[in-house]
């Protein structure tokens, strides 16, 4: 059970409600102040990349954020409704792009990288930062949608 | 927090973009309205003033690098001032450092520019 659920419509002036919620429960839950610009800055990237995501495969649908603390860690999921890249051929038609994994330390972007498309895809940047900011970062695709897992410790 | 951008254009053409606010994914379009009007009234040479920025995320970047593309096109520069930990962190994770200049101050880019010149 998380310690707090909210569900949001898809509407990109509702991530700045998001960063303000994750931001006041992780600064109760114990997360020290020095850590709390990353957990905002991380958890908004996630709840942009699915609302994102939604906007253009199920506007209707809501976004999830789940916020738990254990006393050791704070953990926050971001769960989006877009079919993700089904191992099992199962995924409903049209399903959203993969989510690519996690880019290993930091992106070497030639100076021409803005060439090549690197404007359009913040996905990646988002994703980037992400990997960057959370202490740990876990993505789950499944047929239901892309589940964004991050944790910061908690008091350290 | 609402986004505010606002324009001048210094006596050697360089056009300085004042940023106070959060850009974010709702509020980055204003600023890629204004980056592409700038260059579609011929502004190539763009420094964009983030001191005031308060929150700045992967979109905001986005609209940065496609305004860097847009004024590379006609030979121009995007290039910022900075020197908010919290914003140059984000520019340093996604690698961005090296595609932009970065600099301390409004004058020292003017200094800079003026030295390449």
């Amino acid at each position: 059970m998380a310690t707090v659920e909210v569900s949001f419509s898809a509407l990109p002036v509702h991530v700045r409600t998001a960063r303000l919620i994750v931001t006041a429960v992780a600064r109760r839950s114990g997360v020290t102040e020095t850590l709390l610009d990353e957990v905002r800055l991380a958890v908004g990237e996630a709840c942009s990349r699915a609302v994102e995501a939604h906007r253009r495969h199920c506007p209707d649908e809501p976004v999830r954020l789940e916020l738990t603390a254990d006393g050791r860690r704070f953990e926050a999921v971001v769960s989006d409704s877009v079919p993700g890249d089904d191992a099992a051929g199962t995924a409903a038609i049209d399903p959203a792009p993969a989510v690519p994994s996690l880019p290993a330390g930091e992106p070497q972007y030639s100076e021409d990288a803005f060439g090549l498309g690197l404007a359009d895809d913040t996905a990646e940047l988002g994703l980037a930062v992400i990997a960057g900011l959370a202490d740990d970062v876990e993505i789950e695709t499944t047929p239901k949608g892309v589940q964004i897992r991050m944790s910061w410790p908690i008091g350290a | 927090m609402d986004l505010k951008v606002n324009d001048y254009t210094t006596d050697d053409g360089l056009t300085v973009i004042n940023v106070e606010g959060e850009i974010d994914v709702y509020t980055a379009p204003k600023l890629r309205e204004k980056l592409i009007d700038l260059v579609n009234k011929g502004k190539f040479h763009l420094l964009v003033d983030m001191e005031k920025v308060e929150f700045l995320d992967s979109t905001g970047l986005g609209v940065l690098v496609g305004g860097l593309k847009r004024v590379r096109a006609h030979d121009g520069s995007l290039e910022l001032v900075c020197t908010q930990e919290r914003i140059l962190k984000i520019f340093r994770i996604t690698g961005l450092t090296k595609v932009f200049g970065i600099h301390d101050s409004i004058e020292e880019a003017q200094e800079k520019r003026k030295g390449a010149k």
